[in-house]
């Protein structure tokens, strides 16, 4: 089963949901510092597969996420297909 | 081995630095000022006979056995209640005196029943230790006058009005008023050890009797069984039931509770491999000497029945259990996560380490994950609880764990308990609290509820913020706005400690207006003036700290929150002494231990980000694989890959994520779409129900290895009895690994630990050697700091400068309205633990046998609801049912419930909402309504079906 079948609407939301909370935190934070911030913490903390999700998000028109999220998205690590793939070493 | 034999010096050690001098019977002894004669005798090796005396409570002077003489003084005072002086000189043993003690226990035993041989205390009876420490050979009294003894008169068979029949209400202990001597020392160990004062003395003279409450039985008054006066009484009068049953102990280990985080050491006293009772340890640092109910008493579940003890395997989770050999449950598991790996992909399996198991079982399964499944899709249970804690403190201070010992409590001025009912949750760390509040320290309560912690005997909170559920930022943020704006600061920390430039930006914000009292008022429910008084009397207290539960966690702010939390020690320069600081209790026996071995998927041991390449190749080139860089799943990101079809298969040891963790239709689903879930548990817990692998664990009691505790500290779990079903835990997951053809030889947990010395920095010294010589050790424990470290940053900050971080409030999403008018909180109650897994499967139903919902007159006269009724509540994630119990602990519009029983379920009701940070569940706001009902719904129902038919098994010999 791939992934982008499971992909619906409702992963989607969530993942909106979580991003822009990420970026309330980080919002009444100096602009730049708030950027860097939001785009820190989805590389720290968020594995590959939530990062392409929220790509998949950012690359659509990012509709529902705030444009601090939106902003810092071009500093988020975007992941690798063969990352997710590949069978243990 | 032997019975550990502890010393009682008889009163209390004096703190004093100044030494004194003194002659006892010849010899001269120094002690610090302050110390009793008695204990001055005992250091010198001299035990002076007493009875009404022991070393966890005060000197009372009442049993005047252990009288003395003093030169130049007259009389024979009693030397448990004479202080030292410099030149006394003091004689134990004199013509006078022998004469007196003789007479003393003459009367003693006159009253008292002379069935020793059948007797339980017998061989530990200090009555009988004293008759013949002062050789008393005859009593001339004779027994047939007025007694307690037994309950008809000697002559004729007349009642005896005096007698009280055996009180056996509580289920742990009895009380058999007929061999108690009123020495009260079982009064004052409840007074002063446990803080209850459930205990009294009434009557006056010979009629004077040992009374819970106001003449009840045990279990029908305040008593909380902690045990303390069990463990205080010098006769067979208060006597575990356990002792009655088996006889007494010969052997005994020193080994640490496995039920919070508190971390008590305790003595498990054993006869062979039975365990008769468990005796708080007096040298263990976190409990020095005391207990609770769990502790001491809630044990029986290691010898249930229900617990597995041969592993099992089935198809589909609609099969019975099938018996199969630990060898064929290794080669299963190895093989099917090959399998799922191979075909979906290296990051489609993940594992759970568990809080409940020891450091090095939960380092290996982190291992396990990250050499052998090759990825870092590994998570713990404090995800659920204090994952805000490891990222907020992390944050702001440099290290993810409180800054103190518990032992700092002893030197607090002003405490600030927040989101926490330690009352509850950690009963040997309230107790020490209370001991702390009743000599003056002040305390504020920042809880929606009015919990025991607020008012208990003797005990009150100077303020209770009651704030409206998922208000903490506010209300702390409010707390720091008035320190700032009245000045209450302290500059020179601040200008030491921390970075200026950043405090300056917080100070500008939080002086903002809209931080203020009076405009937080408005939403947080907190009256204005309260929390002025509250913030002036936290910082202007010589000693401020601060103590936080799940109830600052658990929100969808919950990092934010403590961040607020570090910022307002940092503002008033609380930390990096003793008697102050940023205290999270932990939850679990070993969350803060499970935490700090990398069980997070984004941190190696000891905090260290996965990104690191430093870090990495420390590991890599021990284990001698390529780790992955990336962060893997947390538990909600793995279920929700599950439900999404990338997540596929999950190694669980010792979790009941099913029960404990929130939205139970979403924590199903994601279950019931893996093709292996391997549970390892005592139980078949709830995740059971969809488990394809049932690995039985072993208990606290089968095994070696360490548990770390709320202060960092490091303790020793030692084995007292070989595991029931035949392998320690390490051993379990060693066999996976064996399995996937992993190259692991450990035979002693103490070699996992030498491996996470040698990788992990702040781990560096520790080894079992050293626990060995210390008894226990707080991390960071290396060469700067070789016995650990009990209180820290006390040079500045791990991270540098400290750091203010702006913490502005976000209301949840989770809101009331029309439907769901109500907000429901969670917590737990003193006698169960957690998911109840262990303490439903002990005597501990007799106090709660169910969850019940708090709900406010006002809420429930609205809608109908009478005491004790069956009330349906739910949200908008889904209903259950419970009963009802009317109180005004909680404000209107808020409802309150614990989540210990499967029953109830109350996670079925709590939603999918997190904190932003870390996704640890907003357990605590939960938007509900609730309404009378009849009985269970039908989804609880259904649940308890699917639950009876997921148990089915089948054993080997039936199947071959």
């Amino acid at each position: 089963m791939s992934h982008e079948e499971a992909g619906a609407s409702s992963p989607h939301a969530k993942i909106v949901r979580m991003a822009n909370q990420i970026g309330a935190f980080f919002r009444s934070k100096p602009h730049d510092e708030g950027v860097a911030g939001v785009a820190e913490h989805i590389n720290k903390f968020w594995e590959p597969r939530m990062r392409r999700q929220l790509f998949e998000v950012v690359d659509s028109g990012g509709t529902g996420l705030a444009p601090l999220v939106l902003e810092a998205s071009s500093v988020i690590r975007r992941p690798t297909a063969e990352q997710e793939r590949t069978p243990p070493a | 081995m032997g019975l550990i034999k502890e010393i009682d010096y008889g009163t209390p050690q004096a703190k004093s630095e100044k030494q004194v001098t003194l002659t006892i019977d010849g010899f001269a002894v120094t002690v610090p000022e302050g110390t009793s004669v008695m204990r001055a005798a005992m250091e010198a090796g001299i035990k002076v006979p007493k009875l009404c005396a022991t070393d966890m409570v005060d000197a009372f002077g009442s049993c005047r056995l252990c009288l003395i003489e003093i030169e130049g003084r007259n009389g024979t005072p009693s030397s448990c209640t004479t202080p030292v002086a410099e030149g006394l000189v003091v004689r134990t043993q004199t013509e006078r005196l022998k004469t007196l003690r003789k007479g003393v226990m003459e009367l003693y035993i006159s009253d008292h029943p002379l069935d020793c041989l059948t007797c339980a205390a017998n061989g530990d009876c200090e009555l009988q230790d004293m008759a013949g420490a002062v050789g008393l050979r005859d009593v001339r009294y004779g027994y047939e006058g007025d007694n307690h003894v037994s309950a008809k008169s000697r002559d004729g068979g007349n009642d005896n009005f005096r007698w009280m029949p055996k009180d056996e209400s509580n289920p742990y202990f009895t009380y058999d008023p007929s061999k108690c001597i009123v020495c009260s020392r079982c009064v004052r160990a409840c007074e002063e050890v446990q803080g209850t004062f459930a205990l009294t003395i009434e009557g006056r003279g010979f009629d004077s009797r040992v009374s819970p409450g106001m003449h009840e039985d045990f279990l029908s008054s305040d008593c909380v069984s902690c045990g303390a006066c069990v463990q205080a009484c010098p006769t067979a009068t208060l006597t575990e039931k356990s002792v009655i049953e088996i006889g007494q102990p010969e052997h005994s280990v020193v080994t640490t509770c496995a039920y919070c985080g508190v971390g008590c050491s305790f003595k498990a006293e054993m006869r062979g491999d039975e365990l008769v009772r468990m005796v708080p340890w007096k040298d263990g640092k976190a409990n020095r000497g005391h207990s609770c109910v769990k502790g001491r008493f809630a044990w029986g579940y290691a010898t249930h029945q229900d617990r597995i003890l041969n592993p099992m395997i089935r198809e589909k989770i609609s099969d019975p259990w099938r018996e199969v050999t630990w060898d064929e449950a290794f080669a299963h598991v190895a093989s099917e996560f090959k399998r799922i790996q191979s075909q979906y992909g290296r990051g489609s399996v993940g594992g759970i380490t568990s809080s409940r198991c020891t450091n090095e079982e939960t380092y290996l399964v982190q291992k396990l994950v990250r050499q052998g499944f090759g990825n870092n899709n590994v998570d713990t249970c404090a995800r659920v609880c204090h994952s805000p804690t490891g990222y907020g403190l992390g944050q702001t201070f440099g290290t993810s764990a409180g800054t103190q010992d518990f032992d700092s409590v002893e030197h607090t001025d002003v405490a600030i308990v927040i989101g926490a009912n330690p009352a509850a949750g950690h009963p040997v760390f309230a107790s020490r609290l209370k001991k702390r509040l009743r000599q003056g320290a002040k305390l504020i309560v920042i809880d929606p509820r009015r919990t025991e912690t607020v008012r208990a005997p003797h005990v009150e909170a100077a303020y209770h913020l009651a704030l409206q559920p998922g208000t903490n930022v506010a209300v702390i943020t409010s707390l720091a706005h008035v320190i700032v704006t009245e000045g209450l600061f302290d500059e020179a920390f601040i200008r030491e400690k921390c970075d200026w430039s950043e405090f300056e930006d917080y100070a500008q914000f939080v002086a903002d207006p809209s931080h203020s009292p009076e405009a937080t008022e408005a939403y947080t429910g907190v009256p204005a003036d309260a929390l002025r008084g509250a913030a002036r009397l936290y910082a202007r207290g010589v000693n401020g700290s601060i103590y936080y539960g799940l109830g600052v966690t658990e929100h969808s702010q919950g990092s934010t929150t403590v961040m607020a939390i570090a910022n307002l020690a940092m503002l008033t320069g609380n930390i990096g002494r003793p008697g102050v600081g940023v205290n999270p209790l932990r939850g679990q026996n070993n969350v803060q231990g499970s935490c700090d071995m990398g069980s997070f998927p984004h941190e190696l041991p000891g905090y260290r980000h996965i990104s690191g390449d430093a870090a990495r190749e420390t590991f890599e080139m021990l284990w001698g694989v390529k780790l992955d860089h990336e962060p893997g799943l947390r538990i909600p990101n793995m279920l929700d890959a599950a439900v999404q079809g990338s997540f596929k298969g999950i190694y669980i040891q010792g979790e009941d994520i099913l029960q404990s963790d929130p939205d139970t239709k979403h924590v199903s689903a994601g279950l019931a779409a893996m093709e292996c879930v391997v549970v390892q548990d005592l139980f078949l817990n709830e995740t059971a129900n969809y488990a394809h692998v049932f690995l039985p664990g072993s208990t606290f009691l089968e095994k070696d290895g360490t548990f770390t505790n709320a202060e960092r500290r490091i303790n020793r779990v030692r084995k007292v009895m070989a595991p029931r079903n035949g392998y320690a835990d390490w051993e379990v997951t060693q066999g996976i690994a064996q399995a996937m053809e992993i190259d692991w030889n450990y035979t002693h947990p103490s070699q996992i630990m030498d491996e996470i010395a040698a990788t992990t920095p702040s781990f560096a010294r520790v080894s079992y050697a050293l626990l060995e010589e210390l008894g226990s050790v707080q991390w960071p424990c290396n060469e700067q700091a070789p016995n650990g470290t009990p209180v820290m940053h006390v040079d500045g900050f791990v991270r540098g400068k400290g750091k203010f971080i702006r913490t502005e409030y976000i209301p949840t999403d989770e809101k009331t309205g029309p439907r769901f008018p109500l907000l429901l909180t969670t917590g737990r109650i003193l006698s169960q633990y957690n998911v109840g897994a262990q303490t439903r499967r002990t005597e501990n139903v007799v106090w709660h046998a169910e969850d019940v919902l708090e709900i406010h007159p006002h809420d429930a006269e609205q809608r109908g609801i009478r005491e004790g009724d069956w009330v349906r509540l739910a949200s908008r994630a889904g209903e259950t049912a419970l009963r009802a119990t009317i109180t005004d602990r909680v404000a209107p519009g808020v409802v309150y419930t614990t989540f210990h029983h499967p029953e109830t379920q109350a996670n079925v009701i709590t939603t999918d909402y997190s904190d932003w940070a870390t996704n640890c569940p907003e357990y605590k706001v939960t938007a509900v309504q609730v309404s009378p009902s009849n009985g269970p719904s039908d989804w609880q129902v259904e649940y308890d079906a699917l639950s009876r038919r997921s148990r089915r098994i089948v054993p080997r010999d039936a199947a071959e």
